[in-house]
């Protein structure tokens, strides 16, 4: 064979393989893109419009009895966190209002909305890590709609969600670093967020499909406001002592209320019991 | 060109040997008793190492400028000198046994030597991206753990049992190790999750955690201080500012701080 | 012998046939140097992507932000990508480069020829280890590109790190699972390879091809071949086991009651320090399946360009031998502090100081024959030459990082890193262009240009000996390796300035590497033709035409006469005698 014919097969035999490589590994670039803004809506018809006869819902979360102690958060490991801080600060896993009522429990419609195309926010939700603590520790957030995290602190997080059902992610934040902006794709309660930094820092994601939900506040009231008329399942969610459930009816331009109650000593399993499936199927991301 | 490549050569070799005898970047400061023993090892086999390196590249640059081809003339046919490749043979069999023996000689010191009554004994658990730090308190006992009880946001991150007696008095930090000087300190060291390494450059002490196994070390600190902590097995994306801080007080200040700490509220 | 084995086998027709499933040892060879230079330039890109981060930890890169948002997520390459970059740099390199290239790239070509056969002994076996090493490739690539990223546990892949899954970490889900699919297929192409050296240099060597009239070439290429049928299963069963962990609900490797981000893994009953031993059973050899081929082709070089024979033909034969049998027995050098017994680090110190006496011969011989020669300074031999200086810079730190005492303050600190670039990546490279400078008028039948090749060989040694001769001081001073920034600590301070001038002299020195890839591909095209033994050569290479015919000897069959390296014999016509030359009355030593 003459040197000349050699050399243009081999040449075009790399060719192929570049070709391939790059082709090969671009199929799986595009998941990894974030999906930042996508078309909505994912479901085929048009979205849902206020039609003017929605009504207002409005509650609160009571709590009875004392309040479980936990030990200091071990804030001086960082003395960039410690420096935040005066004194000792107590992990934010129960929070009880001077009122008697429990804050941070994330109040939404569970059932009753079905059907119903709900356009995504255009605003982003804000997470701010500030003292090496998640600010607010309780975030509501429709699937699809950005997810914009900020950091106030002069040291470096990770911001590290473990969902079930959507991709878990896991970002490096380092001081000064632009925010971050993250979408969860399916609905999904309470998916617990952790900083492997600075490990007691915890914030819970909650993923819902439609702007119907709230956070129970100082006062331990929460509002949903302009909720269709109809008959639903309200759940509230909190951390510690789990979920509630109540059957709601709202009339037209009405309003109706659903008041939660949770007592201390109530059972409860703290997150570590939860284990993870042994069986991890390295394809298509659900577990 | 064979004049070029010795010189760079000799050069580079120069160059080499003449930044590490000037010790513009050397080891930090020694602050253990153990320690004085590896420095010397390295140094020493830095020396035997540096000088062979030397002499080879010196050698190999001669060799390249004496033999280039020039003029008419052939090559020395020379095929084996048995007497010559004997004598570097046993020469380099020497040099590398005789190494070898004294530094297993400075190891078996360091592994084996007596911690002596009275070591403070102090429990390092790694995780990802932190060192838990746990002392026994007065009892001298450390109080069960269960890792179904771990969880770091309610600051239980060692799983500690409530129910167990002897883990009432036990004191927990995260990043955070007090020593103090010139006392034997026995370290043993866990990890929640994957392999880390326990590094203390000053102290010249570095031994990996390893997933299921309880490793002890230990070392004695003579110079009071605050030092680094670092990691030194890779264990995931935060691995370069696992960062924590080891402070060497006279024992009165280190019985204080433990009270300190020990004190509720 | 050759004939009944081989059987005159007909050139494939057909362009698929002849160059893309070949089965031409030639062919082949090319299509595995090919891909080695298409995984180095892979390799290099990820080098540059992990210096920018080191030298400049803290700088945003708006354009690269606009690319891969994920990757420089808040403006500044995030750590977890600058360890995936790190992971896939490591093993891309290991793996597709230093031991694909001179061990099945040049030693498919030259194995063959060099033994005066006619093709490999099984040339549809040698086809398919290509094609699965191409694949294996193929999935390596995909890593890279996968959901989370690439895996960031680094090409040692310890476990657990590497069998828990995402939890632990971005790149540990998807991208390590394909990471470790793809070393499993390398280790069969591996095996297949070696199976087909092995044979091929027993039972189809010329007639007067004995043993000992083998190039130190066909040596390292026969030994490397040993080494690596007894590594490779070792992490092929290891990969098996980590894989079957990550997707079978296994524990090999993963003890009871870990937790990791809070969540309790359900295994219990492994160990982390099997996996340890088991990878670096085969990783120690590894070292020298990537060295030994480099050693051989360096030898073959220095001899042909000084005009000697090989000095001590015999001791270069036996430290071949000894530092592939002792490569087995050396690997617990790298689990000194891994919490393996203390006695163990002992057994496996000396083994490891022993190792530097074959070491040691293979230098002082390579030395001695340059003793007396007339030394024609050819690219080629200024990279062997390269070779030997690097052979003995990063040989010598191999007596600090033997001793498990020294190791407690060198263990994963640049230190480390300088040592195994020097003596396995930078030099292995330098043979491997040696090599390319020395086979190219062979391989295409032209010959590359001399002063471009100067120009490169320049720029890779000074580049080389700047990139990597201050690590020695940085891990001096205890900087460990493995990290994304070097800024966090105080015992690190002023540092800083060696990472950004090793940074600089990395750019310098991949800039420089165009040169040689302009070099190869123009003279493939415009090179000056090439006669049939341009180097005035020994070996049987060079008694075919260049480059060889499809059964590289035609009708004739050769017959060798002499051994490899008979230069400036004292009576001989020409300073040279041609392997397969009729044997004269007067009998040389061989």
């Amino acid at each position: 064979m003459s040197s000349r014919t050699f050399w243009a097969a081999v040449l075009r035999t790399a060719a192929v393989v570049t070709v391939l490589a790059i082709a090969f590994g671009c199929g799986g670039g595009e998941q990894e893109k974030k999906a930042a803004v996508e078309e909505q809506p994912a479901a085929t018809g048009a979205f849902w419009e206020p039609t003017g006869e929605e009504g207002d819902l409005t509650g609160k979360v009571s709590f009875q009895g004392q309040p479980p102690k936990f030990p200091p958060i071990s804030m001086d490991a960082d003395a960039a966190c410690a420096a935040m801080h005066s004194g000792r600060v107590y992990p934010d896993a129960v929070v009880v209002n001077g009122n008697g009522t429990l804050k941070n429990v994330f109040v939404y419609v569970k059932s009753g909305l079905e059907g119903k195309n709900m356009r995504i926010r255009d605003e982003p939700v804000t997470l701010d890590q500030k003292g090496c603590i998640y600010e607010p520790h309780v975030v509501g957030i429709q699937a699809r709609q950005n997810l914009r995290i900020v950091s106030s602190d002069q040291t470096t997080h990770n911001i590290h969600p473990m969902p079930k059902t959507n991709r878990e992610w896991n970002i490096s934040q380092p001081p000064g670093a632009d925010p971050i902006i993250q979408t969860f794709s399916r609905p999904e309660v309470s998916i617990p967020v952790k900083c492997n930094q600075h490990p007691w820092m915890r914030a819970y994601i909650h993923v819902v499909n439609h702007p119907f939900y709230a956070v129970s506040g100082e006062d331990g009231s929460f509002t949903l406001k302009g909720l269709p008329p109809g008959d639903y399942e309200i759940e509230a969610v909190h951390e510690h002592y789990g979920a509630q459930v109540q059957k709601v009816t709202v009339p037209p331009k009405g309003a109706a209320t659903a008041d939660f109650t949770y007592a201390a000593g109530q059972a409860y399993r703290p997150s570590s019991l939860e284990m993870m499936p042994a069986m991890a199927l390295p394809c298509c991301g659900a577990r | 060109m064979a004049a070029m490549l010795a010189l760079f050569f000799w050069m580079m070799a120069a160059v080499t040997v003449v930044l590490f005898l000037g010790r513009v970047w050397w080891l930090p400061e020694l602050a253990s008793v153990h320690g004085a023993e590896i420095d010397r090892q390295f140094v020493l086999t830095l020396a035997i190492s540096g000088l062979v390196f030397l002499l080879a590249q010196l050698g190999l640059g001669y060799l390249i400028w004496r033999y280039r081809a020039r003029g008419e003339g052939r090559a020395v046919y020379w095929h084996e000198s048995p007497k010559l490749e004997f004598t570097w043979t046993l020469a380099t069999a020497v040099l590398f046994i005789g190494v070898g023996v004294q530094g297993n000689r400075v190891w078996a010191n360091l592994v084996s030597a007596d911690q002596g009554q009275g070591a403070v004994t102090i429990e390092v658990t790694a995780q990802q991206f932190a060192w838990n730090v746990r002392y026994p308190g007065k009892d001298g006992k450390f109080g069960r753990t269960d890792p179904s009880r771990i969880n770091d946001s309610l600051a239980n991150y060692l799983g500690v049992d409530p129910n167990d007696p002897a883990g009432q008095d036990d004191i927990v930090t995260q990043n955070l190790v007090a020593v103090p000087v010139n006392q034997p300190v026995q370290l043993i060291l866990r990890t929640k999750d994957v392999t880390h390494s326990f590094y203390v450059p000053h102290l010249r002490v570095k031994q990996d955690a390893v997933p299921g196994m309880a490793i002890r070390n230990h070392f004695t600190a003579t110079k009071e201080g605050e030092y680094e902590i670092a990691c030194a097995e890779l264990c995931g994306m935060q691995h370069y500012m696992m960062r924590g801080r080891l402070l060497v007080m006279p024992r009165q200040e280190f019985d204080k701080w433990l009270a300190q700490r020990a004190a509720p509220e | 012998m050759a004939e009944q084995a081989v059987a005159h086998h007909q050139p494939a027709q057909g362009f698929i046939r002849k160059y893309v499933f070949s089965t031409d040892h030639k062919v082949i060879g090319v299509q595995y140097y090919m891909l080695a230079l298409f995984a180095v330039a892979v390799g290099m890109g990820l080098s540059v992507l992990m210096r920018i981060r080191l030298a400049w930890p803290e700088a945003k890169w708006p354009l690269m932000q606009e690319w891969f948002p994920t990757a420089f997520a808040g403006g500044p390459m995030t750590p977890e990508f600058y360890l995936s970059m790190m992971t896939m740099h490591g093993t891309i390199m290991i793996f597709f480069v230093l031991t694909t290239a001179p061990l099945s790239g040049f030693g498919n070509y030259f194995l063959p020829i060099q033994i005066g056969a006619r093709d490999m002994a099984f040339p549809i076996l040698n086809m398919l280890s290509f094609w699965v090493t191409f694949v294996a490739l193929l999935v390596m690539i995909a890593a890279l590109f996968a959901t989370g990223g690439a895996p960031i546990s680094g090409w040692t892949a310890y476990a657990p790190l590497s069998a828990m899954g995402e939890v632990a970490g971005p790149g540990l889900g998807q991208g390590q699972t394909l990471w470790i699919i793809s070393i499993a297929i390398f280790c069969v192409a591996s095996l297949l390879t070696s199976l087909n050296f092995l044979t091929t240099t027993l039972n189809l060597r010329a007639r007067g091809m004995s043993l000992m009239r083998m190039p130190l070439t066909v040596w390292a290429w026969f030994t490397t071949a040993m080494v690596a049928l007894l590594a490779f299963p070792v992490l092929l069963a290891g990969g098996i086991l980590l894989l079957l962990d990550r997707v079978g609900g296994t524990s090999f490797f993963i003890p009871g009651g870990l937790v990791v981000s809070d969540q309790l893994l359900p295994h219990s009953g492994g160990s982390p320090l099997l996996w340890q031993h088991l990878f670096w059973f085969f990783g120690h050899p590894e070292v020298y399946i990537a060295i030994i081929p480099a050693m051989g082709i360096t030898s073959h070089i220095l001899c042909t360009f000084a005009r000697k024979p090989i000095f001590a033909y015999k001791a270069m034969v036996a430290a071949i031998f000894a530092i592939g049998f002792i490569s087995f027995i050396v690997w617990g050098h790298h689990m000194f502090m891994s919490g393996m017994s203390p006695f163990s680090s002992m057994m496996f110190s000396i083994t490891t100081l022993a190792v530097g006496v074959p070491s040691a011969i293979k230098t002082f011989n390579w030395l001695a024959t340059l003793w007396g020669g007339r030394i024609r300074f050819t690219t080629s031999m200024l990279f062997a030459l390269g070779f030997v200086s690097l052979f003995v810079s990063g040989g010598v730190t191999g007596m600090l990082l033997a001793q498990p005492a020294v190791d407690r303050w060198l263990h994963d600190t640049y230190f480390v890193v300088a040592h195994f670039h020097i003596i396995m990546g930078v030099a292995a490279v330098f043979a491997i262009f040696a090599g390319t400078y020395y086979w190219f008028p062979k391989m295409f039948g032209r010959m590359m240009d001399e002063r471009q090749g100067k120009i490169h060989f320049w720029l890779t040694l000074v580049g080389v000996y700047a990139i990597f001769m201050p690590m020695h001081y940085l891990g001096a001073a205890g900087t460990p390796r493995r990290y994304a920034q070097l800024t966090e600590f105080r015992f690190l301070e002023g540092m800083q300035p060696l990472q950004v001038f090793i940074s600089l002299a990395a750019f310098v020195t991949i800039t420089a590497q165009v040169i040689f890839i302009f070099n190869l591909f123009w003279s493939m095209r415009r090179g000056k033709k090439a006669v049939e033994n341009p180097w005035e050569s020994t070996s049987l290479e060079w008694t075919v035409p260049s480059p060889p015919p499809h059964d590289n000897f035609g009708a004739a069959e050769p017959v060798v006469a002499y051994g490899p390296y008979e230069y400036s014999v004292p009576d001989a016509e020409k300073d040279y005698i041609l392997q397969t030359e009729p044997a004269r009355e007067v009998r040389t030593t061989t």
